[in-house]
């Protein structure tokens, strides 16, 4: 085995220097943005000024992770085309998000999905079953973000593991608690356009290699390693698995609470639509390009040395990085990694946050008669509670594979979230019983199916065989969702929802017409 | 029914429709993929020029297919929905 002089997890002046930087930086944000931020709508919705074109940027901020950044590169230097089943499915939620979700989204809530729910429905119940779905898609999300980051930040800058999660505890709490969305908002501007220039930086550089023709790196990649790795490969061997993934990540995408959170932060539906389209065209561009970092990691450095650095193959792309652009290279690529993550984890708290003070404490516990300055203390406290909570489950779950967490909070996502977000917002005959079994069916049929999961029972317990054969369950939770929905809605038909539907078409499609006046208060 | 009400549905059920059409397009194209992904693993390792096998092509495709479908619904919406409802709401 060749194995190739590296930096990696030397301390990197160039890395520091970018690193210090971005955080520099994004602290000023916070404070500019602090001095912004004094009533609740500020806190989650930025005060809905942030432009279509800004939106566009940070919701690929939000949703861009240093799991689809080092972790696709990763997959596809090492197992060749099984990769880009990742990359392409991670893009095509975005058209559903953009035909189905923004716009109604934007005209029939506030700040949380749960209150286009709560605006038709009774609000209690569907609040409750939609926080919980929030909160089960969101800490599973931080579990797998904050491990990922621990690990990665040990490898690239030789931090201890702790050091590193209570670095990104810290800084993802400061954003969020005193800058709210406006500095979560900016935030993830600044990560996505480092991103998003460091990835096509990086594949220029491969691709120079090449004469600029991507056929030229695949054909390379194959005489090197076989014809197999430009075509399906054991990643998918069974096609039921392949199915389910692709479910989970294209309607999970629809259902994620940080990115529906998002087209509130617009002034209205055109632009939270103008917001998607953007949007799906930067992460489009950012999945095309893992297609040749990763083949590109594979011909250049090679499958052996990638996994003898990290052998979960995490490192190819800033491996790549410091062959084409030695150690100046590596130590920004490696800073825009920890920006990504950074950037990722304050998004999820802040929806998290949003969930526990506006949709349990403010609307649940307090019948929606809570003060404007009791409801901010609320989501501050939230904030720093779930940061906390965030620090303690990433030194809990250390040194465990917590890769599969993020296509489970798809999963829960999809089967949880969307169904009921969707027969709320398009069917008629939608009850506040449907809506609930939906959600309930979804999430806590999807976490008990992973439980029983080859996943959970073979990988993590060891145990021979499992009970249930799908590593992803979404190919069952997602149709039973909508099943449980429409079924139990049929069975507590209501006349008075059905006459109320009307009006309720009128402001899906002209939003709350009142509010252009600029005086909409409580929902 | 007043006469904007009228209007208002006969534009909302023309959005829903090209929603939906395009919703359903985007669910083909990604469920055909990965259906080849899953049965049909040799046609996806042809080569459609040295190097490049059916199985990237396609999937960049599906990447450019999103983008396609995202401009056209963005297009209808700006030409077909947005100065219509603007006059409506002003109506309202």
């Amino acid at each position: 085995m060749i194995v190739q002089e590296t930096a990696i997890g030397q301390p990197n002046p160039v890395a520091e220097m970018f690193f210090f930087g971005f955080i520099a930086v994004t602290l000023g944000i916070t404070w500019w943005a602090a001095q912004r931020t004094r009533t609740t709508e500020h806190f989650y919705a930025a005060g809905r000024s942030v432009t279509a074109g800004q939106n566009g940027l940070a919701l690929a901020g939000d949703y861009m992770s240093a799991a689809s950044f080092l972790g696709i590169a990763g997959l596809v230097s090492t197992t060749g085309f099984d990769g880009l089943i990742y990359s392409t499915g991670w893009l095509v939620g975005w058209p559903v998000v953009l035909f189905l979700i923004a716009e109604p989204l934007r005209n029939l809530g506030r700040y949380t999905f749960a209150d286009v729910l709560a605006a038709r429905l009774r609000p209690a119940p569907v609040r409750v079953a939609a926080a919980a779905g929030t909160l089960a898609t969101v800490t599973l999300y931080l579990i797998a973000q904050m491990v990922g980051a621990g690990g990665l930040i040990t490898l690239m800058f030789g931090l201890s593991y702790e050091t590193a999660i209570v670095v990104v505890g810290a800084a993802m709490i400061a954003y969020v608690l005193f800058g709210g969305m406006l500095a979560t908002t900016w935030v993830q501007i600044v990560k996505a356009v480092l991103l998003l220039g460091g990835a096509a930086l990086l594949a220029l550089m491969v691709l120079w290699r090449f004469d600029l023709n991507p056929a030229r790196l695949f054909a390379a990649a194959a005489e090197r390693y076989g014809d197999g790795v430009l075509a399906p490969g054991k990643l998918v061997a069974n096609p039921l698995d392949a199915l389910s993934l692709g479910m989970a990540l294209m309607f999970g995408t629809a259902g994620l609470p940080h990115i529906l959170m998002r087209f509130y932060t617009v002034p209205d539906a055109r632009a939270a639509r103008q917001s998607v389209f953007y949007a799906t065209g930067l992460i489009g561009l950012f999945y095309l390009m893992t297609f040749v970092l990763g083949f590109g990691a594979m011909v250049l450095v090679g499958p052996d040395v990638i996994r003898a650095v990290d052998k979960g193959g995490n490192m190819a792309a800033p491996l790549l990085a410091e062959l084409l652009g030695g150690r100046p290279f590596l130590g920004f690529i490696a800073a825009v990694a920890f920006a990504t993550i950074l950037a990722v984890v304050a998004g999820l708290t802040l929806s998290g946050a949003a969930a526990l003070s506006h949709d349990l404490w403010v609307n649940v516990v307090r019948h929606g008669r809570a003060a404007e300055g009791e409801e901010l203390k609320v989501a501050r406290v939230a904030t720093l509670g779930l940061g906390l909570l965030a620090v303690l489950l990433g030194i809990a779950f250390k040194g465990q594979n917590v890769a599969f967490m993020v296509s489970l909070a798809f999963a829960i996502a999809a089967s949880g979230n969307f169904p009921a977000l969707l027969l709320c917002i398009f069917w008629r005959g939608c009850t506040t019983a449907g809506a609930v079994a939906s959600m309930v069916v979804g999430t806590v049929g999807t976490l008990t199916l992973i439980a029983l999961s080859p996943t959970v029972q073979i990988d993590i317990l060891q145990r021979s065989e499992a009970w249930f054969p799908l590593k992803n369950p979404a190919l069952v939770t997602f149709p039973a969702s909508f099943a449980a929905g429409i079924l139990v809605s049929l069975l507590t038909a209501n006349a008075d929802l059905r006459a109320g539907y009307r009006r309720w078409e009128r402001r899906m499609h002209l939003g709350v017409v009142e509010e252009t006046h600029g005086h909409e208060r409580g929902s | 029914m007043t006469d904007s009400a009228t209007r208002l549905e006969v534009l909302a059920a023309a959005r829903e429709r090209i929603a939906l059409f395009l919703t359903l397009l985007m669910i083909l194209l990604y469920f055909g993929f990965i259906g080849l992904v899953a049965f049909a693993r040799p046609v996806l390792a042809r080569r459609v020029v040295p190097g490049l096998s059916l199985g990237i092509l396609l999937g960049a495709l599906v990447i450019v297919a999103s983008w396609l479908l995202t401009w056209v619904y963005v297009r209808w919406t700006s030409e077909h929905y947005d100065g219509e409802i603007e006059r409506l709401r002003e109506a309202a």
